[in-house]
């Protein structure tokens, strides 16, 4: 693979999903583009990238982006910040109308473990009577619907899920583990780019969007993060990952990683 | 320096488990069946036990079950580490006291990861 092969995947990111992918990271593009090629049945990286600029095949080109974006994930990474974020959310269940449901949304869900480390907290901790929309999307279709299957290996559900919380919420299928019917019917699926417009999605009184947006290049970031704030309720919170760059946006005292939509919009 | 005691028939999994753990900054020691574990814990009680559930003599289970009889056996931290992989067999392990459960194979993230959630580290 050439310098300028490596660039080409690097403009293609950028200009589909605001991927920052450093072309000087030979090994990483080989690692994650190799498993590409293979699977739709070409003989090299190099032939796949040809592929994507001759034939203008938009299929192939949403792999290669999809293949370069962030996947790494475990159930319930840096739990404090899940954990305080869906108890701030139930906080403004409070001033709902009766019957108003509390929506919750995870953009950049990956393979799907941290929509359902929500979803365990909302089915061992929602009051009764509480109506909850939770809402999952990413970029990725293949990881879609990975997440949307619940189906972990042995390998998988041992990264971060409690022993007691793998009993209580998975069911054992051969040798894999699977995320219980209920909890899995709990959530939507979408497909979405963090740079359009998701008003349609919302609004919702809690995002999370954690380690995604240090991963996108600066214009495309605060593109996203404007996005991720016009979906908020005004009381509503936003999740990111500790090292997440947030803009004008300041976190809760104590509580690293989770943001206030007023307070943004107040020092905006 | 917390300790941890490794307790496993094979000698190549404490090989392992022993490394890991020191990575972690323990001092190990090692076990090779329930006996040996329960001899152990009555000279010095671990901070944390690292504990097969199947070995010749007595299982990792019933290891458990005496060790949480005994004056101060509800101290140390138990984590299973073991080719049992069933639900129930880790609803088995959780109801008599295990603080968690690891399924072989194993590496040092996931012994890192469930330590830190058994409280250990």
């Amino acid at each position: 693979m050439t310098r300028q092969d490596r660039q080409n995947v690097a403009t293609l990111c950028a200009e589909r999903a605001g991927l920052r992918v450093d072309p000087e990271k030979e090994y990483l593009i080989e690692n994650r583009l190799g498993p590409v090629a293979r699977r739709e049945g070409f003989g090299s990286i190099p032939d796949l990238l040809q592929a994507v600029r001759d034939r203008g095949d938009e299929r192939l080109a949403s792999a290669v982006v999809e293949a370069m974006s962030p996947a790494e994930t475990a159930f319930f990474r840096d739990p404090p910040s899940v954990e305080l974020a869906v108890a701030q959310a139930f906080t403004n269940l409070a001033r709902r109308r009766e019957g108003e449901a509390l929506r919750i949304w995870v953009a950049a869900c990956g393979s799907g473990q941290e929509i359902y480390s929500v979803a365990m907290l909302l089915d061992e901790q929602t009051p009764p009577g509480v109506t909850i929309d939770l809402c999952a999307s990413d970029l990725s279709d293949r990881r879609l619907e990975k997440a949307r299957s619940g189906v972990y290996s042995q390998f998988e559900v041992q990264r971060g899920l409690p022993a007691q919380r793998l009993v209580r919420h998975f069911e054992k299928r051969d040798d894999s583990f699977v995320v219980a019917q209920r909890l899995r019917q709990m959530v939507r699926w979408r497909r979405v780019n963090l740079l359009e417009d998701m008003t349609p999605l919302g609004p919702f009184d809690l995002v999370f969007c954690r380690n995604v947006l240090g991963g996108m290049l600066g214009t495309a970031r605060t593109l996203a993060l404007g996005n991720l704030k016009k979906v908020l309720t005004p009381d509503g919170y936003l999740v990111l990952g500790l090292g997440d760059p947030a803009g004008d946006l300041t976190t809760l005292p104590g509580q690293p990683g989770i943001y206030r939509a007023e307070a943004g919009r107040r020092a905006a | 320096m917390k300790t941890c005691l490794v307790v496993d028939d094979s000698r190549v999994i404490r090989k392992v488990a022993r490394r890991i753990l020191e990575d972690l900054g323990f001092e190990v020691a090692e076990a090779a069946d329930g006996v040996d574990a329960l001899a152990w814990c009555a000279t010095a009680m671990p901070d944390v036990i690292l504990l097969d559930w199947n070995m010749p003599g007595m299982t990792g289970l019933e290891v458990l079950r005496r060790l949480r009889q005994e004056p101060g056996g509800d101290a140390p931290r138990v984590v299973f580490c073991t080719v049992e992989n069933e639900l129930d067999r880790i609803r088995e392990a959780l109801a008599l006291g295990a603080d968690e459960y690891i399924m072989k194979p194993f590496d040092g993230d996931i012994v890192a990861g469930k330590l830190a959630l058994a409280g250990a580290l």
